[in-house]
């Protein structure tokens, strides 16, 4: 196992909370004062726990609580959890930007973050001029740049573009050639900040895999944040999950990535918009559904209830989602002939019934939309955690299966012919 | 905030912690961003005159034209010129004297507010962009000194009404205590208005009011303006001004006690400046 090229120690992050600039200066002399007395500082223990949900009645926040772990050579970290869970803070410290309010790192080797990209950029500058601009605020050497330059201009593919200036330049050339400068930097640690989520489809592909590259072949160190979950997993071999500041899971990705999921449903935010007399109840057989088999036949019941409002053929709209996101099954009510009616204050159940889908293992997350006869949706509830597939015994084999790449797993067999 | 950790029990090359030590300038670290101060240099100078007609000319067309307005200005109407020097070369040395210092405070002390988008984002020592704008500023002092410079030689040889002394070779020194003074109450402003953003306000209209405060437009052998002496030698720039003059004009006073006054006063100042603003570039982007 190799060595840990970075080591964070109890590092906080305390974040003035409102207005900086109105009192600041009695803000100063308190803690002066108390300083001097002996005691601790005023603003440190009045500091609680980041949940952005409530209204802190207090003016300081910690943006980062007590946060320690390691990270060795090698290594492709990613750092996942909700908007303002504290990861782009804890990519600013360990870059320098600003410094931790506790707590120390420690860093073997050149650290090059690209927190953005195109840092620098001036517009009246031309492609070649910025490059070298660029590189030397990364902290490369003329020398370094200059020996990657053609690399550089061949990795954007704007060689035909280099002497204008970059304010001509159409906004997908601009990324591409800020992100290749930062691609070619030859640092042990690379720091990227969800830069990724810019240029087409290609270009996305080219990054992830330049990145792969630098931390598979050319053994340099890579941390990445993101939302995107499946980069983060194509990528990363180990995973630090942030909940409101503190640590919540560290460890192989895969495990980062399944306690993220679970702390993202537990925390029962169903998007559900209804406004024409119809209310979402719930999912009665939920027993049912979190032991399920691939070949097994899920059935879900769902329960509803109308206002003073009537119905006359609505149509029923089932989509499932698997924990990437995507889309693994799809059904209309019209598609088998059938159309419902929905008569005043009542309560009503549906059945909706899928023949042995042969899901690959993981949770599944149900999204409904009910259309009125017109086509117009009348109720829409979004990706509710719906049904859990486990692995178990499907094949009479093992009892549990690695590496699923396909969102179904029928039933098959491979012989020799 | 970070520190060579050789005595460590492991060899770590860089260590982030949140105490900082007091005035720790790492100058093996700026030596290593050289290439970045140089590009920081180049970019300022091209990036002036990119898509002008007169290009590079703008550096010269303003001090002479305000050189013209201060003769016709503070000479002929207000009579603050001193007899005996033509007015044109007095005006055009102080001018590009004022400009260079009044020009690199005024950027310098927005170091902070003005470059918070690329010090939010990426990490090379902060002092890397006062010290850049520093060296811009004078490479556009040198090009509109040198035009002083032509003119000057007119002067001296042609129509011979400038009386240069020997003095003059300790100009390059009183060059650098300007330059340097520049950057000390650049980088001292800056740093306090990260945090009480009215020094801002104060700094804009204060260095006009210090140019009526710096014998800019008079000199300081002018009878007109004796009796408030004290008050105006105690501004460092006073001294430095005057010997200027009189290295190059034979005009104005050389004193040695009021330029050590200069001289010791600037190094405080560097020294103050560097501390402080070593304190707040490791937490202002906090508060900025």
């Amino acid at each position: 196992m190799s060595k840990p090229v970075i080591k964070i120690d109890n590092v906080s992050k305390l974040y003035r909370l409102g207005q900086i600039g109105t009192g600041t200066l009695s803000h100063d002399l308190k803690r002066w004062w108390a300083l001097s007395q002996g005691k601790q500082d005023p603003n440190e223990k009045i500091g609680v726990i980041n949940d952005r949900t409530q209204k802190s009645k207090n003016d300081f926040a910690w943006a980062l609580k007590d946060i320690s772990f390691d990270i060795r050579q090698g290594d492709t970290l990613g750092i996942i959890g909700k908007n303002g869970a504290g990861k782009s803070t804890l990519l600013k410290i360990l870059s320098r930007v600003t410094k931790p309010t506790k707590g120390n790192i420690k860093i073997k080797g050149r650290i090059a973050s690209l927190l953005e990209v195109g840092t620098g950029f001036h517009p009246e500058m031309t492609g070649r001029e910025n490059i070298f601009m660029n590189g030397a605020i990364l902290g490369m050497s003329k020398k370094e740049i200059a020996s990657k330059f053609d690399e550089i201009v061949d990795f954007a593919g704007i060689q035909q573009y280099v002497d204008t200036p970059v304010k001509r330049y159409s906004s997908g050339m601009y990324v591409r050639l800020a992100f290749a400068v930062a691609a070619h930097l030859e640092s042990e640690i690379l720091i990227v900040d969800e830069v990724l989520a810019v240029g087409d489809a290609e270009f996305q592909k080219k990054c992830l895999g330049k990145m792969n590259d630098v931390s598979h072949k050319e053994g340099r160190t890579v941390l990445f944040v993101s939302h995107n979950i499946y980069a983060i997993s194509e990528i990363c071999n180990v995973g630090v999950l942030l909940i409101n500041g503190t640590l919540g899971y560290t460890g192989n990705i895969k495990d980062t990535i399944e306690s993220y999921l679970n702390t993202n449903t537990s925390s029962g935010e169903v998007f559900v918009t209804s406004n024409k007399g119809i209310i979402w109840n719930e999912i009665k057989n939920r027993e049912h559904l979190s032991d399920l088999k691939p070949d097994d036949d899920i059935n879900f019941n769902l329960s509803f209830s109308s206002k003073n409002v009537s119905f006359d053929n609505v149509m029923l709209d089932f989509a499932l989602y698997n924990e990437n996101n995507e889309n693994v099954i799809h059904s209309r009510s019209n598609w088998i002939g059938k159309k419902f009616i929905v008569s005043p204050n009542s309560d009503f159940e549906i059945k909706y019934k899928i023949k042995s889908p042969k899901l690959a293992p993981g949770k599944h997350y149900l999204t409904i939309y009910i259309y009125d006869s017109s086509g117009f949706p009348i109720l829409h509830i979004d990706k509710i955690d719906a049904c859990n597939i486990n692995s178990k015994n499907y094949f009479g084999t093992s009892l549990y299966f690695d590496n699923v790449m396909s969102n179904t797993i029928p039933e098959f067999s491979i012989d020799y012919i | 905030m970070n520190s060579k950790l050789k005595t460590d029990e492991e060899d770590w090359d860089l260590c982030i912690s949140a105490n900082n030590s007091l005035a720790s300038v790492n100058i093996q670290e700026l030596w290593q961003y050289r290439d970045l101060l140089i590009m920081f240099v180049k970019r300022d100078i091209i990036t002036v005159y990119k898509q002008t007609i007169l290009g590079p000319i703008w550096f010269i067309v303003q001090p002479l034209l305000t050189t013209i307005i201060f003769v016709v200005l503070f000479g002929r109407i207000a009579g603050l010129s001193p007899e005996g020097v033509p007015q044109f070369a007095f005006y055009l040395i102080s001018i590009t004297m004022w400009s260079y210092f009044s020009e690199t405070l005024n950027i310098t002390s927005k170091t902070f507010t003005e470059n918070a988008s690329i010090f939010g984002k990426v990490y090379f020592p902060r002092l890397i962009i006062p010290l850049s704008k520093v060296i811009s500023g004078f490479v556009k002092f040198l090009i509109q000194f040198s035009i002083f410079f032509l003119f000057w030689l007119y002067y001296l040889f042609v129509t011979k009404q400038v009386h240069p002394n020997l003095y003059i070779i300790f100009t390059p020194f009183f060059l650098l205590v300007l330059v340097l003074m520049a950057l000390g109450f650049g980088i001292l402003i800056t740093s306090i208005t990260t945090k009480y953003r009215d020094l801002s306000f104060l700094v804009s209209f204060g260095v006009q009011l210090l140019m009526y405060a710096t014998p800019v437009a008079y000199s300081m052998s002018n009878p007109k303006v004796q009796k408030h002496h004290l008050l105006l030698w105690l501004n460092p720039l006073t001294s430095i001004f005057e010997a200027f003059k009189y290295s190059f004009l034979g005009i104005g006073e050389y004193n040695i006690f009021w330029l050590t006054y200069s001289t010791v006063f600037t190094l405080i100042l560097l020294f103050l400046g560097i501390v402080i603003f070593n304190k707040v570039d490791k937490s202002f982007i906090d508060t900025v």
